[in-house]
């Protein structure tokens, strides 16, 4: 497995560790973890880091995870990133608008490691 | 906290929420703190309430989700999520209790026949302190269901908006 950079952004500290620990438990070799609290706080991160795979909840304060994903298309360092939002709002009309504002994969809370590497891996694996 | 003046109505149209509920919490606990949550006797007096997480809903089904239960039982569910003693963990009780009650509330609106959409959740809220009373303005049913976190109480209620 590739090392990779990632990001997870969640308004919960201890579902940003719980999100970082299974993707280990996952297999994949996090090199770098960079965490923010809201798609605003991403945004700003990610002027000065780059990542492979952004983690992103939807329902945070400041800006939600479906106006992040569609503010990080105009940003040049993120193009190409692979997004999968992590979230309890699982209606059928959040998930048509996270993928269609460019997320590529939707998992919904609560989760396994293993529904984690079940829709992580496979987008790791289109990237490359 | 006081709840027991609130009288449990779940209406006849709602006969299998509260099951569904119970199953979204016992669900949520058992993936994300990695704890399987027991049957309380109905006869067990309930200990002081501490911690309470309130999630809103508002959309289809409109109205608020509560999670309460002790201090101890606060830190233990923030240190089981962790992986961290409990007393390492006690800086993020707030944050985890809010989380499970989330994760609560969205089990269970995602369960629902068509529930989910449209009705969307705010951010969690958490309160500290057990001498308070919870008045909702809601004029629907309350579903509330009681079961037992390493042996200690938590109470789940669902305040329903008509």
């Amino acid at each position: 497995m590739t090392k990779i950079r990632t990001m997870i952004i969640d308004d919960s500290s201890v579902m940003r560790k719980i999100v970082e620990r299974s993707l280990r438990q996952a297999g994949i070799d996090l090199t770098e973890v960079v965490e923010a609290g809201n798609g605003a706080e991403a945004l700003n991160a990610l002027k000065s880091n780059t990542v492979d795979l952004i983690l992103c909840d939807i329902n945070m304060p400041v800006m939600n995870g479906l106006e992040f994903v569609t503010q990080l298309q105009s940003v040049d360092s993120a193009k190409g990133v692979p997004v999968v939002m992590i979230t309890t709002e699982a209606s059928e009309s959040h998930v048509v608008q996270a993928l269609s504002a460019g997320a590529r994969g939707y998992i919904r809370k609560p989760f396994t490691p293993d529904q984690v590497k079940e829709h992580v891996i496979p987008v790791l694996d289109a990237k490359k | 906290m006081t709840a027991t003046n609130l009288e449990v109505v779940p209406a006849d149209r709602r006969s299998n929420w509260l099951s569904l509920l119970e199953v979204s919490v016992r669900e949520v606990f058992e993936i994300m703190v990695g704890s399987n949550l027991h049957a309380v006797p109905p006869d067990q007096t309930l200990p002081r309430l501490e911690f309470t997480a309130m999630v809103g809903l508002a959309g289809r089904i409109c109205g608020v989700l509560t999670l309460c239960t002790t201090a101890h039982s606060a830190a233990l569910m923030a240190s089981k999520m962790l992986g961290i003693e409990p007393q390492e963990a006690d800086p993020q009780t707030w944050d985890a209790i809010g989380e499970v009650c989330n994760m609560i509330a969205g089990n269970f609106k995602n369960k629902l026949p068509g529930g989910s959409e449209p009705c969307l959740l705010s951010v969690p809220t958490v309160i500290s302190g057990g001498d308070y009373n919870f008045h909702s303005l809601s004029d629907g049913d309350r579903l509330q269901t009681i079961l037992a976190f390493d042996g200690v109480p938590i109470v789940v209620s669902l305040e329903l908006h008509t």
